[in-house]
């Protein structure tokens, strides 16, 4: 098990891009973290080179009391599950789970044990002598787990591990990875670019963008309390509505409507969750619904306030009606963004 | 699916006939003629024939010539074959570890193997020329007296040399897709999994490599024994003497040289055979495959 730490750690790559800006966070021991964000963030470059498969540019990397800048991946205590799971093609299941620890010398009969436990573990072990061609996806998936997990490492890293799988079996393999990492407490690094399972598996969650970390904090807080209209928009779905404001004499107006107040005189951007947005016949605001998009548990309802684009988020027992409708927002649950930087205010 | 046609039945075979024509021409009717011509022996100035039987046969291999060729054929074969090969694959190995990513490079490289075969068979010839090739003045550095054509083992050295020689770019480019083709993920699994480069060269690396070695390896049998012609005759030069030869080299030499086409149909019908053995070994492990996905 081990605290991994980064210290100003920033990646260019030989032609000139710098995909990871100088990046400082810790990862406690123990701790499930997700780093997330839209495609070519640099979220895989960071976890590999949290891995050794890339080369750290600057800054400093320590896993456990190490500073692993230049050791080995082999030589780092990790192990990592890709997203096309990298099994060799060669090698039955047992062999590719077990092959890790016949390079570090453990005695066969060890290794034939811990194998077959985590072929147990991952409901394998009727597949052990198979070639990984003869397996299907979440086959393969589980024999990366697996070649993970019996090395004991101090670290997993996941890259994407879920994306090649369909909606049904991913749903399925994220709750067991959780539980997996629960189960075993090591430390783990997971990217990916679905929010859903950010939220899901995350003790806290790192958003990046374009090389920067825009965010770091517990699930709730980064879809509660985001920290730039990037992160709100990029969490949840649908996303956070937001809208042009204006600050005066205490008050934030949206339109004619009053919905916040501030102490600075300003134009601002006031970030609002589709489900902070209650109907409400008696409600402040007046939305101009245009669609419903049903979705069984609940419905959306797309519109104008005032000529600005929003979304309603209603329960599947509120009778709804395109057209003008009436509604009003939770209490604390305006954020408010500075319309230029778009940082949080 | 739909497949498509033929209106009439007589038409596909219409477009065989030209290429069923040249097989026949070129290959089965002299095949079938030499089959033929080894049971007798033939007047040098073709005035007439006499079966004799198995006769040709076994003068052949009652022949210390034969036999002594047949023999060098075999080192010559299995030198050339893994010498060709284990050195290409070294060379593909070393500039994968450079040039992986480095497309431009890479094709670039590629471009330069690509050409050269058929150049460098004469430029290794060049190489061992008895008035100014410099590896034989290097060698005669260390007091090696290379004579070309005139010594047993110089000969069959320079043979050797040359035929790898020309061999290399062929198996490098082979060698070089074959790594390339092997998942970048998996190199790094591997990475992960084992500190050692030589462990996973051995482990991950060479047993994925196996379906282009393979593929080589009977390429370059193939390649050792038969189309090694050209260099063997750019060296021999027809005159046999003291020269190490090999089969292929033999047939030819005895048959249009010596004017024994009988025996010489013999030594051919040999080497057929020994083909057809090669062929046969080849699809059946095909078969069992060493590929995977
Ligand atoms: N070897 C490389 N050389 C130059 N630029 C690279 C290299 N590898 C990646 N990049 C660039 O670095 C940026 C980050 O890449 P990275 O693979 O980390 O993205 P990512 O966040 O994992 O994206 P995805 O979700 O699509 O996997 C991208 O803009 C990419 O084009
Ligand atoms: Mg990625």
């Amino acid at each position: 098990m081990a605290q991994v730490t980064l210290n100003n750690v920033r990646k260019v790559y030989p032609n000139g891009f710098e995909a990871v800006k100088p990046a400082s966070f810790a990862i406690n021991d123990g701790e499930f973290v997700v780093l997330v964000g839209p495609s070519g963030c640099g979220k895989s470059t960071m976890l590999r080179m949290i891995a050794g498969l890339e080369d750290i540019s600057s800054g400093e990397l320590n896993i456990g009391d190490r500073v692993v800048n230049d050791v080995d991946p082999a030589d780092r205590d990790i192990a990592m599950v890709f997203q096309n799971y990298a099994l060799y093609p060669h090698m039955t299941v047992a062999k590719n789970i077990g092959y890790g620890l016949k390079n570090r010398k453990i005695p066969a009969d060890q290794i034939a044990a811990k194998v077959q436990e985590a072929a147990t573990m991952l409901n394998l072990t009727e597949y052990l002598d198979r070639k990984p061609s003869q397996l299907s996806g979440g086959q393969r998936q589980r024999v990366a787990m697996g070649r993970a997990i019996v090395r004991d490492p101090s670290l997993f890293l996941f890259d994407e591990p879920l994306s090649n799988l369909d909606a049904k079996l991913r749903n399925q393999m994220r709750i067991e990875i959780k539980a997996l990492q629960r189960r075993l407490g090591v430390t783990s690094v997971y990217v990916t670019h679905d929010q859903v399972e950010a939220m899901t598996m995350a003790d806290r969650i790192i958003v990046m963008n374009g090389g920067v970390i825009e965010q770091i904090g517990t699930p709730s807080e980064v879809y509660h309390s985001p920290a730039s209209t990037f992160v709100a928009s990029f969490m949840g779905a649908p996303p956070m509505n937001l809208l042009n404001g204006h600050a005066a004499g205490g008050r934030v107006r949206v339109g004619d409507h009053d919905l916040h107040h501030h102490d600075q005189d300003r134009p601002l951007t006031v970030g609002i969750r589709p489900e902070d947005i209650v109907p409400d016949t008696t409600g402040p605001l007046q939305i101009n619904v245009s669609l419903i998009e049903e979705l069984g548990a609940h419905r959306l309802l797309h519109g104008t306030l005032q000529d600005q684009a929003i979304t309603i988020h209603v329960g599947k027992d509120h009778p709804v009606t395109t057209g003008p409708i009436y509604a009003a927002v939770k209490p604390n649950a305006v954020s408010l963004f500075d319309v230029e930087s778009g940082m949080r205010l | 699916m739909k497949r498509a046609g033929f209106s009439h039945r007589w038409l596909p075979i219409l477009f065989l006939v030209p290429q069923l024509a040249i097989i026949f021409v070129f290959f089965y009717w002299p095949a079938l003629h030499a089959i033929r011509s080894s049971f007798f022996l033939q007047d040098p100035f073709g005035f007439g024939e006499n079966f004799v039987g198995l006769k040709n046969y076994t003068a052949m291999f009652k022949s210390a010539a034969y036999m002594r060729s047949a023999w060098f054929t075999v080192i010559f074969t299995v030198l050339v074959t893994v010498l060709s090969l284990s050195i290409a694959l070294l060379l593909a190995v070393k500039a994968d570890k450079v040039i992986r990513g480095a497309k431009t490079y890479r094709t670039l490289l590629m471009w330069a193997y690509a050409v050269a075969p058929p150049v460098a068979g004469v430029i290794g010839l060049v190489l061992f020329d008895q008035s100014w090739g410099p590896i034989k003045d290097f060698v005669a550095l260390f007091g090696w007296d290379f004579r070309l054509g005139v010594n047993y083992f110089d000969t069959a050295f320079a043979m050797i040399f040359v035929s790898v020689w020309k061999q290399l770019p062929v198996n490098f480019i082979f060698f070089m897709s074959g790594l390339q083709s092997i998942p970048k993920s998996v190199r790094e699994a591997a990475l992960i999994d084992n500190r050692s480069a030589s462990g996973r060269f051995w482990d991950v690396t060479f047993p994925l490599l196996a379906p282009t070695g393979f593929f080589l390896l009977i390429t370059n049998i193939t390649y050792a024994l038969f189309d090694t012609f050209g260099i063997i005759d750019t060296i021999v030069k027809g005159k046999p003497g003291n020269n190490p030869m090999t089969l292929v080299y033999k047939v030819y030499v005895d048959g249009f040289r010596g004017n024994d086409l009988g025996g010489s149909s013999a030594q051919s019908v040999v080497l057929m055979i020994l083909v057809l053995a090669l062929t046969v070994f080849q699809f059946r492990l095909v078969e069992r495959r060493i590929h995977y996905t």
